[in-house]
């Protein structure tokens, strides 16, 4: 077991899918609400806060071996809108395909007998780190960042923003990051003793508004 | 967790497996690829009306920022639309048919659990540049389709499209003498980079045109099968 799996798990060209999707950057940028770096800024600090904290949160609890049907049934009550949750399904079994590759394991193959069309990402994110020896903390952290990465480079190819001023935002959001990291985890603890009702349910509803109007649109270079 | 161990058929890791989870032979994969405008799409669509009624064929289409070319293939009606998925590509092409294929693999697979069991599945990337290839885990051969009207030194020139296709495709040879391409040179020049690969030149719009695409698809079809 290694540490650097957890750069593997977290690189951005980890083949699970994630390239077409922008975190409901694109949402935004069409709704005025991203236009430079400063907005971008907000936007991932808000969705690291709120659908990150979330999805931290369920990937610790399945890293600690809570029980994956649980946690999806938590996750979907989690997130309001249908396209969303269909993101969410489709991202997990993209996941779930590359971890099985990378890290053969009985739970992710469990996982995928119980979910052929996918289970929420973050729940097969936390089941990944646990194949790969990582801890919840590692699951969570994958999580926080994914929350911010995502969007970040997706704004770079949107608003043919300076890719040093997304890194930058990434950079300063660090911090961030940690603390919802720790947070993340702690809930997912007392999760595994009270149950998914002590996760985290922090909502962004515009981010959920954005997807829904998103997925109706005709043309778009991302798929949410 | 309560999760079952002992089914039998759990789904395939890795998409290159040359069976289905059930045993059965999955169908064979050919990409599609190529510069924007080059006549993929019209391509794809005169395979499926050449090939429909020999064999059970479905495609997955990846476009940049539409659903033009899926759409396209509908309204040509050249499959039922259930045999007919769309991969979005997140404003980068060439990363859905090579470094990141999950996508493409379920919209392969899902054809395959709804429409199958099929003969041939079509992967058309979307329109990109010389250096887009597909990866080896998502299809089994690529063709990659350009056009005189792009420039007759596109041969020369080379690229990992074009040397290393399992067939390359020069479309729209009606057009060469309209934009003075010398179809000569440009399938000389094919040659001198590909070897013993082979080469079609082809017009959609006038002699044979998909025949010779269709007759390779045919061996390929032989060679899987067999």
């Amino acid at each position: 077991m290694t540490k650097a799996a957890l750069l593997v798990l977290a690189d951005g060209r980890f083949p699970a899918g994630g390239h077409a999707h922008s975190g409901g950057a694109e949402a935004a940028v069409r709704a005025g609400r991203i236009t430079g770096s400063a907005d971008l800024e907000d936007f991932c600090r808000g969705r690291l806060h709120t659908a990150g904290l979330v999805a931290a949160a369920l990937a610790a609890a399945a890293a600690l071996g809570a029980d994956p049907v649980a946690l999806d049934e938590a996750a979907d009550a989690r997130t309001p809108s249908p396209a969303l949750r269909g993101t969410a399904r489709r991202l997990g079994r993209q996941l779930l395909r590359a971890a099985r590759s990378a890290w053969p394991d009985a739970g992710l193959d469990a996982l995928a007998r119980t979910f052929p069309k996918g289970a929420h990402q973050p729940v097969v994110l936390g089941v990944t780190a646990r194949a790969a020896g990582l801890d919840a903390r590692d699951a969570a952290y994958c999580a926080a960042y994914e929350s911010v990465s995502g969007p970040a480079t997706a704004v770079v190819r949107l608003l043919s923003l300076d890719p040093f001023d997304a890194t930058g935002v990434l950079a300063r959001t660090a911090g961030e990051v940690d603390r919802v990291t720790d947070r993340a985890v702690a809930a997912a603890r007392t999760a595994l003793t009270e149950g998914v009702e002590a996760l985290p349910a922090a909502s962004a509803p515009l981010l959920e508004i954005g997807a829904e109007a998103h997925a109706a649109r005709p043309t778009r270079l991302f798929a949410s | 967790m309560h999760l079952d161990h002992s089914d039998p058929h759990a789904p395939a890791a890795v998409g290159a497996d040359a069976r289905r989870p059930d045993g059965r032979r999955r169908a064979l994969r050919i990409g599609l690829g190529g510069p924007v405008g080059s006549g993929k799409t019209a391509t794809v669509a005169a395979l499926c009306r050449e090939l429909r009624d020999e064999f059970a064929l479905a495609v997955v289409t990846n476009d940049i920022y539409t659903r033009e070319d899926a759409e396209f293939l509908l309204r040509e009606a050249v499959l039922p639309p259930e045999r007919i998925a769309a991969v979005e590509t997140g404003a980068c092409p060439h990363t859905a048919i090579r470094d990141d294929i999950s996508a493409n693999l379920e919209a392969v697979e899902d054809l395959e659990d709804a429409v199958g069991p099929l003969d041939l599945v079509l992967v058309e990337s979307g329109g990109d540049n010389l250096t887009a290839t597909f990866s080896k885990g998502l299809v089994d051969a690529q063709v990659f389709v350009i056009d005189v009207a792009g420039g007759d030194d596109i041969p020369r020139k080379g690229g990992p499209g074009v040397t290393t296709a399992d067939l390359l495709v020069v479309n729209k040879t009606d057009l060469a003498p309209y934009v003075g391409s010398d179809l000569a040179r440009m399938a000389a020049d094919a040659k001198a980079q590909r070897a013993e690969l082979p080469v079609v030149l082809q017009s959609l719009r006038a002699g044979s045109g998909v025949r010779d695409v269709a007759a390779w698809v045919r061996g390929r079809l032989a060679a899987w099968t067999a």
